[in-house]
């Protein structure tokens, strides 16, 4: 179990070096998109238009946050449950998406195409939304503000933490924690 | 015959809505720092850590626990002394309500279910909640609020066991349930199991389980015990904080059924599991 601070977006160096268990402090810019913004961007990609964010190396967070009070950056931005986005994930994967950042299990097709195409999913805590929203410094909506929570933004973040689910190499924190600690 | 205003009712409702969701309940704060003590896995413990800071944030920011807000649930005892003035009860519910979310900065969280349009505009900030009514002695109005999130919706059952499969099918099937949400319900839990009544009813009585305060015992002893024995299995699964592994998933079973006489029907045994994640907010108010 390693601890890195990593900048995005991410590059195929920075995603080989890390394994599942990994803590990860991200700063940089990230997208947030969950199911209905996810749909637009595999129909443009579908349709080959271009996507309102450049996907080369970038990283999504799965995140619906509350409205920001007057004076806020953002409101609360913890993560979603992700494997509403496991149908859209591996098509964005295949088109440069580097890391997911959200909560709870991937479908074998994301985990296959993380070790295909080299990217990384992150979880981060549930819950401790109070506590991410803090390390968020920017926010602006640059597409689909009529989703409301889920308009993709824009968002800047310093020493975001993270710890790494799924590598590149099909390792899988889940189920090897599980494995570990479980007593049957 | 005492009367109630419309209005007192509806900031009742607005307050608790908004100190609710920013200030994590005193008894999962202590179940959380508990499991902390407890827990033997770093990565887990790291987890455990976040959710406290977390919530010392929330409260001295006034910032929501956790961006999902949930749907807003009641359950409300009506006194049948209780007279209201100035509008009625589930109106009074209703404005509390869009008053809460809207006024708190909470997420509007409520969608048509086949277009899946918000229906802020529509229908109203966060509305409809839902709301269960039951009417008793007395002259007072005693609301019990949920906001409940998502996720761990998402990994809550419902099911008829036979008769004969009894307890063991009952702690198989809870075991399934938790086995199956895992990470995806933001554990640590508090697993609210209704056993009896109806189909329905079952599935009501586990949401309304996860209200006892965490900590406190099943007033049926019988039903203490096999809370403690279903905890202790479902520990063994190691699913851990956030599902990252580890001895500290559930911080406690509770079970309910339905009274007088813990009835169900001669040929069924409904169960119903409903999840409650580690940001629960529930609230009690007497008005
Ligand atoms: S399951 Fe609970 S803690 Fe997790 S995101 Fe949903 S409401 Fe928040």
């Amino acid at each position: 179990m390693a601890e890195y601070k990593l900048q995005t977006p991410l590059s195929d160096e920075d995603v080989s070096k890390l394994k599942a268990g990994d803590i990860v402090y991200l700063s940089g810019t990230l997208y947030t998109a969950r199911d209905a913004a996810h749909k637009r961007l595999v129909d443009l990609i579908l349709n080959g238009e271009p996507l309102p964010f450049d996907l080369q190396g970038a990283v999504i967070y799965y995140v619906g946050p509350t409205p920001p009070k007057p004076g806020e950056v953002i409101g609360s931005a913890g993560p979603t449950t992700s494997y509403r986005m496991d149908s859209y994930a591996p098509i964005l994967i295949e088109h440069g998406l580097k890391g997911m950042i959200g909560k709870g299990k991937r479908n074998q097709d994301v985990k296959e195409a993380c070790k295909k195409h080299k990217a990384v999913y992150f979880g981060a805590v549930g819950g401790a939304g109070a506590l991410l929203a803090k390390r968020i410094k920017d926010a602006k909506v640059i597409a689909y503000p009529e989703l409301g929570p889920e308009a993709v933004r824009e968002i800047v973040v310093e020493d975001f933490p993270v710890v790494v689910v799924n590598d590149i190499y099909g390792n899988d924190l889940y189920e090897e924690g599980r494995k570990l600690w479980a007593k049957q | 015959m005492r009367r109630v205003h419309y209005k007192d009712i509806v900031k009742a409702i607005r307050d608790t809505i908004i100190y609710s969701t920013t200030h994590l309940s005193e008894d999962m704060h202590k179940a959380l720092q508990e499991a902390l003590e407890k827990e033997e896995s770093i990565v887990a413990k790291a987890v455990l850590e976040q959710l406290l800071e977390n919530a010392e944030i929330a409260a001295s920011e006034e910032k929501p626990l956790c961006q999902d807000t949930g749907l807003a649930i009641f359950f409300v005892k009506v006194g049948s002394d209780v007279q209201i003035e100035g509008g009625t009860l589930k109106e009074a519910i209703y404005e509390g309500t869009r008053r809460g979310y809207e006024e708190g900065y909470l997420r509007a969280s409520t969608c048509d279910c086949f277009t899946r349009a918000n229906l802020k505009d529509e229908v109203g900030y966060n509305l409809p909640p839902i709301i269960y009514f039951d009417l008793v002695e007395g002259d007072k109005i005693e609301i019990e609020f949920a906001a409940k999130g998502g996720g761990s919706e998402n990994g809550s059952r419902a099911t008829v066991l036979a008769p004969a499969q009894g307890k063991e099918g009952i702690l198989n099937f809870v075991k399934q349930v938790v086995s199956d949400a895992g990470p995806n319900v933001c554990p640590p839990i508090v697993v609210g199991v209704g056993v009896g009544g109806s189909f329905d009813y079952a599935a009501v009585m586990s949401k309304h389980a996860l209200f006892r305060d965490v900590g406190t015992p099943n007033p049926d002893p019988e039903l203490d015990a096999f809370e403690k024995e279903i905890q202790e299995e479902l520990n063994k699964l190691g699913i851990g904080a956030m599902g990252m592994g580890g001895t500290q998933t559930v911080l406690a079973v509770h079970i309910e059924t339905y009274q007088p006489g813990r009835m169900c029907h001669i040929a069924s045994l409904p169960v119903a599991v409903n999840i409650q994640c580690h940001s629960s907010r529930h609230a009690h108010i007497t008005i």
